[in-house]
């Protein structure tokens, strides 16, 4: 039996031009939906259904879009929440975070605390379903994955590792079907209160030098960045000079 | 002893007056010191300085004790300071900063929060104590010069590894045990981030995400993919970029271990298979660990490439070996190809164009296998060899593939035993 699928899209900002587009963790989200459930895949988005950056994520080849229509000030979490209840899906997938609004990255924690399901953060890739069992690669820093097993049904963000979208086509994306349903009111009454400007450059640490008296200022003044040049062997035998390298490796927990 | 100099004025007076009977006891025993004039300036007597050497030659010391070998100079400096002791006794109220502790240690980011944490405390007044909060293996020894006034932590089977769902119902527990003011996070993808998540979701509260400008009543925090800077009340929760604040270094901290009540841990949805094993040549460059590189030094690239596969590295190319058509351009290292952040970076045969150190400005450690000893990469290297790259990586090749047989028959060893 297939398992039913559910990939949660926002509207993206471009980082340089700010404008509008398809949001790069969502649309990995939608490339994984459709790696997991092909078409059969669902996608959510609240909002309004006139947005034109749902027409670039239908053009992945979604037959269609199905829209909790709902203002822009609106909470989105409810409707989302009483969505996925009615759905009993298996895997719902988000982004890790959005790239409008508050962006907290909160969204798939509280519909997990709400729905009362596994939430896996950080996803790269599902490489197998089977069993009421996900198998699932975590992302880490510096490349490396981890491995874990959830049951289903779970919340999965994915993060930039996983797999790229692939490229939208106008066309199928225009003749993609919006359905419309009615998504909540609630308006983020906390939010009201918020003041937002945009960005400042965050400003640089400068090393500051605690020095009590002037020759300790002039000092780290001048100074030269410690530590010439490290170990050398010039005449050692090759094997030397090898276990030498090695046990570096060794230490620094490269090998181990 | 301390570097103040303590001036006597009855004895400068002395010896700047020459007609005092005293004089010439008193500069005799000046001598070679330091003669002070009414101003605190030093004054110099032209005709004392120097002494006589051995074969009747006058000596003049220009290096004032400056010299490379100091004889038995007594210096202040060299005593270690005793920081100040930042005393909590029976706290009102604490601040749980939960860190990172990424392989048992304090990051820096984990410390620019612990600072951050004490500004809280100092804004807003109270008798408050910062506690670290920390799960599994702990090595970090410096947690009283961090600002950690209580350490608690949380040890168990449940907790060790990646265990998220366990280490929040533990976080929750802390929340019902004590009275927290504020729960501090790292913003980062040690998993602070996702911590914090799970447990603002349990707890119901609305964290401030991003947050990088905070005091006791707004934070500043960034949104819309750090676009928007969005100022707001504090709230309990806060997960904070790099460098919020600065960390402690002015005063020491009790860091007295404090204990949780049993936590009931229900059974984990989410188990942990362990880590992968990831080809190393697709992880992308820039954030690989540990880079084997090549230069126009590399003759036998066959062996080259079989060593960056025994060693586990991923590969890296100076320009001369891109450009002579052995590497592919993606694996070029410097400032036209990739700014690599690896940990340890072995450079075989690359001398070290400027541009080439420049993309391997924030490694490490970098090791050298160079035939020429006086090129820029051996002055840069932490670890330089001279000789033959292609003996030098035989070798290496051998010890590696010696170490991985007997680290996998020590496991059979353990199985056996265990079984």
């Amino acid at each position: 039996m297939p398992h039913k699928v559910i990939s949660l899209i926002s509207v993206g900002r471009h980082p340089q031009s700010g404008r509008s587009r398809r949001a790069d963790q969502d649309s990995r989200a939608v490339e994984l939906g459709l790696k997991l459930a092909g078409t059969d895949l669902d996608v959510v988005h609240a909002g309004s259904s006139e947005e034109p950056v749902l027409r670039q994520y239908a053009g992945m080849g979604l037959p269609k879009v199905t829209v909790l229509e709902q203002a822009e000030s609106a909470d989105a979490l409810p409707a989302i929440s009483s969505y996925l209840k009615t759905q009993q899906a298996d895997i719902v997938l988000t982004g890790v975070r959005s790239e409008s609004g508050e962006s907290s990255g909160m969204t798939p924690y509280l519909l997990a605390e709400q729905l009362g399901w596994p939430i896996v953060a950080r996803v790269a890739d599902i490489v197998e379903v089977k069993d009421g069992e996900a198998q699932v690669l975590l992302a880490l820093p510096r490349g490396q994955r981890r491995q874990v097993t959830v049951k289903l049904p779970f919340i999965a963000s994915i993060d930039n590792a996983a797999e790229a979208a692939r490229q939208s086509a106008f066309g199928p994306g225009l003749r993609a079907k919006m359905e419309a349903q009615s998504g909540s009111t609630e308006e983020d009454s906390v939010r009201v209160n918020w003041s937002e400007a945009p960005a400042k450059a965050r400003p640089k640490r400068l090393k500051v030098v605690k020095a009590k008296t002037a020759a300790d200022r002039f000092k780290a003044a001048t100074a030269k960045p410690q530590g010439g040049s490290g170990k050398v062997m010039k005449n050692e035998s090759a094997q030397e000079q090898a276990q030498a390298i090695f046990d570096l490796l060794i230490e620094e927990k490269i090998i181990r | 002893m301390s570097d103040i100099i303590r001036r006597d004025p009855r004895a400068e007076w002395i010896m700047r007056n020459r007609l005092h009977p005293l004089h010439d006891q008193y500069m005799s025993q000046e001598e070679g010191g330091e003669v002070r004039g009414p101003s605190g300036l030093i004054r110099k007597f032209p005709h004392k300085v120097g002494f006589i050497g051995p074969n009747g030659i006058k000596r003049i010391d220009r290096l004032k004790g400056n010299s490379s070998a100091p004889k038995g100079k007594r210096s202040a400096a060299a005593q270690e300071v005793q920081l100040p002791l930042h005393k909590v006794d029976s706290p009102d109220y604490y601040i749980m900063v939960v860190a990172d502790m990424v392989g048992g240690r304090l990051t820096g980011h984990d410390k620019d929060i612990l600072g951050l944490a004490h500004k809280l405390i100092a804004e807003q007044g109270g008798n408050g104590a910062v506690v670290a909060v920390c799960f599994g293996e702990v090595k970090e020894e410096n947690f009283d010069t961090a600002g950690v006034d209580r350490v608690l932590h949380i040890e168990g089977e449940a907790f060790e590894g990646y265990a998220p769902e366990a280490r929040v119902q533990a976080l929750a527990k802390v929340e019902a045990q004590y009275t927290v003011k504020h729960w501090l996070f790292p913003d980062s993808i040690h998993g602070g981030c996702d911590l914090a998540s799970r447990l603002s979701a349990r707890l119901g509260e609305r964290p401030a995400t991003q947050a990088w400008q905070v005091n006791a009543e707004q934070t500043v925090s960034r949104g819309a993919s750090a676009s928007l800077d969005i100022t707001r009340q504090t709230p309990k929760i806060l997960m904070l970029l790099e460098e919020c604040a600065d960390a402690i270094d002015e005063t020491r901290h009790e860091a007295t271990p404090i204990t949780l009540d049993d936590v009931a841990v229900s059974a984990a949805t989410i188990k942990d298979k362990g880590l992968m094993a990831v080809d190393p040549n697709a992880i992308p460059m820039a954030e690989a660990e540990f880079i084997l590189s090549a230069g126009n030094g590399i003759h036998n690239w066959d062996q080259f490439h079989e060593a960056a596969k025994v060693l586990g590295a991923t590969e890296g190319a100076s320009r001369v070996a891109v450009d002579d058509g052995f590497m592919p351009r993606s694996r070029q290292v410097g400032a036209t190809g990739t700014w690599v952040t690896a940990r340890v970076y072995i450079a075989v045969g690359i001398s070290g164009a400027i541009q080439h150190m420049q993309g391997i400005g924030q490694v490490d450690k970098v090791i050298a296998i160079n035939t020429d000893a006086g090129c820029d990469m051996v002055k840069r290297a932490a670890l330089s060899v001279i000789g033959d790259s292609e003996e030098i990586l035989a070798e290496l090749m051998k010890l590696a593939a010696e170490h991985k047989q007997t680290s996998l028959s020590d496991q059979a060893e353990e199985n056996s035993n265990a079984a």
